[in-house]
C-alpha cells in the first residue's frame, strides 16, 4: 500500500497513523521532558500531527489536487505553521524570561507564581 | 325607712351609718396595716384606731336609738301581740306593711331596716341559679349587738393604748383589732348566712392572729392553733347547714328564708329535701348549723380551746374570748331562731345546760385568774345556749349584751391585775386590794353582777333565763327540769367561784411579797374602761340614767320571731304565762343560792384563811377529775389528735409513695427517653454529621495529591483524562 495516493481516500489510514503517532509522542515529550526546549519540540509535534490531519482529511474529502475542492484544510495547516512559529517566538521569550528569573529551565523547579 | 327623726340626723339613713360602722374599722385596719413601718404609726399607732372605733360607736348608738329605742311602741306591741298570735295566718298582708310603720305585724318579721328595701344590695356572687346578694339589715337584735360590740370594742382599745404600752408589735395589736372590729360588725350586720359565714371566719381568723400574738413564748401559738383548729370542726357542720338550707330553702337571704318558710307552714309542704319530710330536713339542718356556734360560743364538747386561748394578751381575751366573738354563737342562733325546731331546740338546751355546770365546776379549782374568767365565760355562754333552748329567746339574748359589759370588765381588771404582778397565778397574788383600789371596786361590782346579786344587770338577765327555764320544766317531763335546776344552782358556783378568785387575788395576806411591792395601780387609760364598764354592769338595763337610753326596756325589744319551724313539725310553740309569782320565786330562790355560795365561801376562806390548794384536800379524786378538766383534753388527745395523726402518717405514706413515686417515676422516664434521645443525636444525627466529615477529609487527603504544582503533571492528567473520556465514548456508542 502506497504511503501517498495521488487520489482517492484509500491511503488516510496512515496518515491518521503517523500523525497519531506525532501526537503520541509529542504528549510523550511535553509529559516528560524537564527540559523546556524539549517541551516546546513536544508542543511543535503536537501542532504538526494536528496540521497533517487537517491536510489528510482535506485531500480525503476532496480538497484540493487541482480538481476544483476547497482548499480549507490547507489553508488551516498553514495557519497552524504561522501560529506555531508565533508560539515558538513567545514560548522562547517565556523560556529565557524563566531561565533569567530562576537560573534553570527545568519545567519541574518553578513551583512559585509572582516572586 | 324614715330619716333618723331628730334635726342632728337629718338626712341620714340608718344605712349611711351601719356602712360607716362597718367601712371605719376596716379603713384603720388598713391604715395601721400600711404604715406600721411608719414614725407616726409606730409611736401614735393608736391614734387611727382610737378614733375609727370611736366614730363607730357613735354611729351604733345612733342607730340603736332609731331601731330600738324610737320603735318601742310598735315593738312592744309586737311583743304584746305575739302571745295569742298564729303567725302563719297573717302572712298575706306582710309584703304591704314594710312601707307602713315598724314590725308592727309580728307575723312578719321584718327587719327595722334593711338595705333591701332600699336598692342598697351589692351582688356578690351569681352563679347559674345560685345569686347571693350581700345587704345590710338592722334589727333590734342588730343594733343591740351593735351597740354592745362597739361600746367593748372602743374601751378595749382604750385600754389596749395603757395595756400594750412599750410592746415592739404595737401598732400590729390595734391592726388586728380593727380587723377584728370590721369583721365582728360585719359579722352582725349582714342579712345572708353565706356573709355571715365569711365573717364568722374572719373573727375567727383574727381570733387566731391576736391569741397567737406573742408567738415568740411557747404557749400562744399552740392555743391559737387550738382554737383554729377546733372552730374548724364545729364551722364544717355550720357549712353544711348553709348547704342544706339553700337545699330547702334556695336562697340564703335570712329574711326571705323567713318568708319562704312561712309560705311553706301556710301551705303544708310536705316534702323537702331528699324527699324528707320538711321537718326532718329542718331539724338536719338546725342541728348541723348549731355545730357552728358549738365551737365559736365554746360549748362542750367544743369548748376546749377557749380557756388555752387566754394566752392571748388580755384586752384580747376580754374583747374576743368574752364579749364579743364567742357570743358571734348565741348571736347567731338568735338571728336564724325561727329556723330551729323543738328537737333542735331541745339539743341546744342539753348541751347548753352541760356547759353551764361543766365549766362553772372547773372554774372552782383553776389557779389561773384568766382561765376561771375563761370557765366562767364558758358557763355563762352555757346560760345563754340554755335559754335559747328553752325558749327564753329575749333572756338568752338580754344575757348575752349585760354579760358582755361585766365580763369584759372582768377582764380588763384582772388584765390590771396581771400588768402590776407581772403573773396570772393567783396563787401568787393576794391582798391587792390596798394597793389597786380602782381596779378592785370594778372587779367587785362585776363581780357581783356576774353572780346575778338582785338589781344589778347580771340578775335581770339571769332571772329571765331562770324563770323560762322552770317553765320550760312544768311543760314537759321530769327531765326537762335539767335545765331549771342548772340554772339556779349555777349561779351559786358561779357566786362561789368568783368570791374565791376575789379571795386569792385582792384578800387576805400577799403571798408573793416580791410582786407585792412592786404591784401599782395602772394608768387611767385602762381604769377608765374599767368603771365605764363596772357602770354599764350596774345599769345597762331598764333605767339606765342617761337619756338616750331612758324608758326602753332591752329584753321587750328583743321579741321573739315566731317559731315558724315548730309549728312547721305541727309543735304549737308554748308560752309561758308572765307570771308575777314565779318571778318572785325565782328571785327568793336565787337570793338563797347565792347565800349558800356565799355561806360556802366564808366557811371555807373567810374564815380559815387557808392556800389556795384548798379543794385537793377536800375532794380528793373529785377534785383532780375537775382540775384535769374531766379529761377533755385527753380525751382528745386519745381520739382526735391521734386519730387525726393517724390519717395524716397515712397521707404522708401515701404522699411519699404514691404521689412521690409518680413524680419520681415520671422524672426517670424523662430520665430514660432522653439517654435514648442523645443515643440517637449522638449515633444518627453526629454521626451523619461525622460521616460527612470523614468522607470529604478522607477523599481531600487523596486528591490533594494531584495538585502537584507542576504543569507538565496537569497536562499528563489532562491528556489521560480525555484519553478515558474517549475510551468511555466508544464503548458506550
Amino acid at each position: 500500500m502506497p504511503l501517498l495516493a495521488a487520489e482517492g481516500v484509500s491511503h488516510l489510514g496512515g496518515y491518521v497513523f503517523i500523525s497519531s503517532a506525532m501526537f503520541v509522542l509529542g504528549i510523550f515529550t511535553m509529559v516528560t521532558r524537564r527540559n523546556a526546549i524539549y517541551v516546546l519540540m513536544g508542543a511543535e509535534l503536537i501542532l504538526n500531527a494536528a496540521a497533517l490531519n487537517f491536510v489528510a482529511f482535506a485531500r480525503h474529502h476532496g480538497g484540493g489536487g487541482g480538481k476544483g475542492g476547497a482548499l480549507d484544510g490547507q489553508m488551516f495547516a498553514i495557519f497552524i505553521i504561522i501560529l506555531a512559529a508565533a508560539e515558538a517566538a513567545v514560548a522562547l521569550g517565556i523560556v529565557l524570561q524563566l531561565y533569567h528569573h530562576f537560573p534553570t529551565i527545568d519545567v519541574s523547579k518553578p513551583d512559585r507564581l509572582g516572586d | 325607712m324614715e330619716p333618723f327623726d331628730s334635726p342632728f340626723f337629718q338626712g341620714a339613713t340608718p344605712g349611711w351609718f351601719a356602712l360607716a360602722i362597718l367601712l371605719l374599722p376596716l379603713g384603720g385596719f388598713l391604715f395601721t396595716a400600711f404604715t406600721w413601718k411608719s414614725d407616726f404609726t409606730r409611736k401614735h399607732g393608736h391614734v387611727v384606731p382610737l378614733a375609727t372605733i370611736g366614730v363607730a360607736l357613735f354611729c351604733a348608738l345612733a342607730i340603736f336609738k332609731h331601731a330600738v329605742i324610737d320603735q318601742e311602741p310598735a315593738a312592744a306591741h309586737a311583743a304584746a301581740a305575739e302571745h295569742g298570735a298564729k303567725p302563719a295566718k297573717e302572712h298575706g298582708g306582710g309584703e304591704k306593711a314594710a312601707h307602713e310603720e315598724a314590725p308592727a305585724d309580728l307575723g312578719d318579721h321584718r327587719p327595722a331596716w334593711s338595705s333591701k328595701e332600699h336598692g342598697g344590695v351589692y351582688a356578690l356572687l351569681s352563679v347559674g341559679s345560685l345569686h347571693i346578694d350581700a345587704g345590710i339589715t338592722i334589727d333590734a337584735l342588730t343594733a343591740a349587738m351593735l351597740a354592745v360590740v362597739c361600746i367593748v370594742a372602743f374601751l378595749v382599745h382604750l385600754y389596749s393604748v395603757g395595756y400594750m404600752h412599750g410592746d415592739p408589735r404595737f401598732p400590729r395589736f390595734f391592726a388586728f383589732l380593727q380587723l377584728f372590729s370590721f369583721s365582728m360588725l360585719g359579722l352582725v350586720l349582714t342579712d345572708n348566712l353565706l356573709l355571715l359565714f365569711c365573717f364568722w371566719e374572719l373573727v375567727g381568723v383574727c381570733s387566731y392572729f391576736l391569741i397567737g400574738f406573742w408567738f415568740e413564748q411557747a404557749e400562744p401559738p399552740k392555743a391559737s392553733m387550738k382554737a383554729f383548729m377546733t372552730n374548724r370542726f364545729g364551722d364544717v357542720g355550720f357549712l353544711l347547714g348553709i348547704l342544706f338550707a339553700w337545699g330547702i330553702f334556695k336562697t340564703l337571704d335570712i329574711h326571705e328564708i323567713y318568708g319562704r318558710l312561712q309560705h311553706m307552714v301556710a301551705t303544708h309542704v310536705e316534702t323537702s329535701l331528699f324527699g324528707w319530710g320538711l321537718g326532718a330536713a329542718l331539724t338536719v339542718m338546725g342541728l348541723l348549723l348549731f355545730m357552728g356556734p358549738m365551737a365559736k360560743s365554746a360549748q362542750v364538747p367544743l369548748h376546749v380551746w377557749l380557756p388555752d386561748a387566754m394566752a392571748g394578751p388580755t384586752p384580747v381575751s376580754a374583747l374576743i374570748h368574752a364579749a364579743t366573738m364567742v357570743a358571734a354563737g348565741v348571736y347567731m342562733v338568735g338571728r336564724v331562731y325561727f329556723l330551729f325546731t323543738p328537737t333542735v331546740l331541745g339539743f341546744i338546751a342539753i348541751v347548753g345546760t352541760i356547759t353551764a355546770l361543766v365549766a362553772a365546776t372547773i372554774g372552782l379549782v383553776h389557779n389561773n385568774i384568766k382561765k376561771v374568767l375563761a370557765y366562767s365565760t364558758c358557763s355563762q355562754l352555757g346560760y345563754m345556749m340554755l335559754s335559747l333552748g328553752v325558749g327564753g329567746y329575749s333572756a338568752g339574748l338580754f344575757h348575752l349584751y349585760t354579760h358582755a359589759f361585766f365580763k369584759a370588765c372582768l377582764f380588763l381588771g384582772a388584765g390590771s391585775v396581771i400588768h402590776a404582778v407581772h403573773t396570772e397565778d393567783m396563787r401568787e397574788m393576794g391582798g391587792l386590794k390596798s394597793k389597786m383600789p380602782s381596779t378592785y371596786r370594778t372587779f367587785f361590782v362585776a363581780t357581783l353582777a356576774l353572780a346575778g346579786v338582785p338589781f344589778l344587770s347580771g340578775a335581770f338577765s339571769k332571772e329571765m333565763i331562770v324563770e323560762h327555764a322552770i317553765q320550760w320544766g312544768m311543760s314537759g317531763t321530769l327531765a326537762h327540769w335539767l335545765p331549771a335546776i342548772v340554772a339556779i344552782f349555777g349561779g351559786g358556783l358561779t357566786f362561789f367561784y368568783m368570791l374565791r378568785l376575789l379571795y386569792l387575788t385582792f384578800y387576805g395576806t400577799p403571798r408573793d411579797h416580791h410582786k407585792f411591792e412592786h404591784a401599782h395601780e395602772s394608768p387611767s387609760t385602762m381604769t377608765i374602761p374599767l368603771f365605764v364598764l363596772g357602770f354599764l354592769a350596774i345599769f345597762s338595763v331598764d333605767w339606765l340614767p342617761i337619756p338616750l337610753f331612758r324608758g326602753m326596756h332591752v329584753p321587750e325589744m328583743l321579741a321573739p320571731p315566731p317559731a315558724l319551724a315548730s309549728l312547721a313539725v305541727g309543735h304549737a310553740p308554748h308560752h309561758g304565762e308572765e307570771s308575777l309569782l314565779l318571778a318572785f320565786i325565782v328571785l327568793v330562790v336565787s337570793v338563797a343560792v347565792l347565800v349558800a355560795g356565799y355561806r360556802l365561801y366564808v366557811r371555807t376562806y373567810k374564815q380559815r384563811n387557808p392556800g389556795p390548794d384548798v379543794w385537793y384536800a377536800r375532794f380528793g379524786r373529785l377534785s383532780t377529775t375537775v382540775s384535769r378538766l374531766y379529761y377533755f383534753d385527753e380525751f382528745y388527745q386519745a381520739t382526735v389528735v391521734r386519730f387525726g395523726g393517724a390519717v395524716s402518717r397515712a397521707f404522708t405514706r401515701f404522699d411519699v409513695r404514691v404521689v412521690d413515686g409518680a413524680v419520681n417515676g415520671v422524672a426517670s422516664l424523662g430520665l430514660a427517653l432522653s439517654s435514648l434521645w442523645g443515643t440517637f443525636d449522638r449515633v444518627v444525627v453526629d454521626g451523619t454529621v461525622n460521616f460527612f466529615w470523614h468522607a470529604t477529609h478522607f477523599l481531600s487527603r487523596r486528591f490533594r495529591r494531584l495538585q502537584t504544582g507542576n504543569a507538565q503533571d496537569y497536562l499528563a492528567f489532562a491528556v489521560g483524562g480525555i484519553a478515558l473520556v474517549s475510551l468511555l465514548f466508544v464503548f458506550l456508542s
